[in-house]
């Protein structure tokens, strides 16, 4: 049986690479927290203050958010809309696609503006695309640990089962 | 997706079927029967009469395996034919499929019609269903006009032919004694089956048989 649709994996390194690039970008911006989301909805990471998000719930909303943009996008007779933008009466909220494979979306408040975040957006959105490239063009290569991490593991996930 | 920072392994499940076949009563009683601390929300984007307009979403932990945390997202579709758009979305990058069909012989059409939409909206994406971990589940079997199991499995899951010479083998079925999953039929040819489960889903009778054989599958693909 072949694996899921969507089975990539990243490591420590690429994490670490990941959340620093988004902490520089959150302190440049003053805004209060960044997520990154995978376009099927799961969160990667999360990075800044984020007291009472449901994170999980946050990142699938997002996706599906997107995904349903992406479509107006097209029957509007664009390719996408390569950012959305979400204006509140106190916090607000910027997504933006990273490499179409994921999503890089912002919470900001007053303390900064929607200008300062696009703008600053752009060269993020640069960045973190090189590190996501990095990703998968080593799962496209075969070498990425997650195709060892389960192997000869069924016993194991019998058990995992065994309630 | 495998995340090594945060020692997750992150899986897709999506349930897909007819409109009111009982999607959302299986999220339902899986949120309402975990332990709190090891699901999220169930989140819902229905509509004012309660049909599923986009997604119901629920995060379930099923345990750890060699130290990752194994974390399914379950997405519902909205089974009405017309919602096709917003349905295929869910399926991108999905791990596994739960098809609920309704056992009511009148809603037979109903269920083939949405069986032959999941195979094309999946083979749009690429996707191959035949090589996916898949389950059917066949719900309402309390209901006096449920049809007999061996007319839903001869409609829904005839099987598709194994063409792989090394998967041409008898593989017993694991939940139904008697039967198999793999076998051959009088002609010679080879068919596998999804393998299926009974469910009264509102009182929560195999809702969980079918979530843990799903899960099965999607981790033993990464095995």
């Amino acid at each position: 049986m072949t694996a899921g649709t969507a089975n990539w994996s990243f490591t420590q390194d690429d994490f670490t690479a990941i959340t620093e690039s988004m902490r520089r970008f959150l302190g440049e911006t003053k805004s209060l927290c960044a997520l990154l989301v995978d376009r099927s909805g799961q969160l990667v990471t999360t990075v800044g203050d984020s007291p009472g998000l449901d994170a999980t719930a946050f990142a699938t909303l997002t996706a599906a958010d997107y995904s349903a943009n992406d479509q107006l996008a097209k029957l509007v007779g664009e390719n996408d809309f390569s950012s959305l933008f979400h204006q509140g009466e106190k916090e607000s909220i910027y997504v933006a696609d990273i490499a179409r494979r994921l999503l890089l979306v912002v919470i900001f408040d007053s303390r900064t503006t929607v200008g300062l975040v696009r703008l600053r957006m752009k060269d993020e959105i640069e960045e973190l695309t090189l590190l996501i490239d990095r990703v998968f063009s080593r799962g496209r290569n075969g070498a990425a640990p997650a195709e060892h991490l389960l192997k000869g593991a069924d016993d194991e996930i019998d058990k995992l089962f065994n309630w | 997706m495998i995340n090594y920072a945060s020692r997750e392994i992150n899986c897709k499940i999506v349930y897909y079927g007819p409109g009111l076949g009982g999607k959302t009563t299986n999220l339902e009683h899986v949120y309402g029967k975990v332990k709190p601390e090891t699901r999220g929300k169930l989140i819902s984007l229905a509509t004012e009469t309660e049909r599923t307009l986009f997604f119901d979403f629920l995060p379930v932990d099923l345990g750890t395996i060699r130290g990752f945390k194994t974390r399914f997202h379950l997405y519902t579709v909205p089974g009405q034919v017309y919602y096709n758009a917003s349905r295929k979305l869910i399926l991108k990058n999905v791990d596994g499929i739960v098809f609920v069909g309704d056992s009511q012989a009148e809603r037979m059409e109903a269920n083939l019609e949405s069986m032959q939409n999941l195979y094309d909206n999946m083979s749009e994406y690429g996707y191959d269903l035949t090589q996916m971990p898949f389950v059917i589940q066949y719900n309402k079997r309390d209901l006096p006009n449920a049809a007999p199991i061996d007319d839903l499995q001869a409609s829904l899951n005839p099987g598709w032919e194994v063409e792989d010479p090394i998967k041409q083998r008898v593989q017993p079925d694991p939940y139904h004694a008697g039967q198999n999953l793999v076998e051959q039929l009088g002609g010679g040819e080879w068919i596998e089956r999804a393998p299926y489960f009974e469910a009264i889903a509102v009182q929560g009778d195999g809702v969980f048989d079918t979530l843990k054989a799903v899960s099965k599958l999607v981790l033993k693909a990464l095995a």
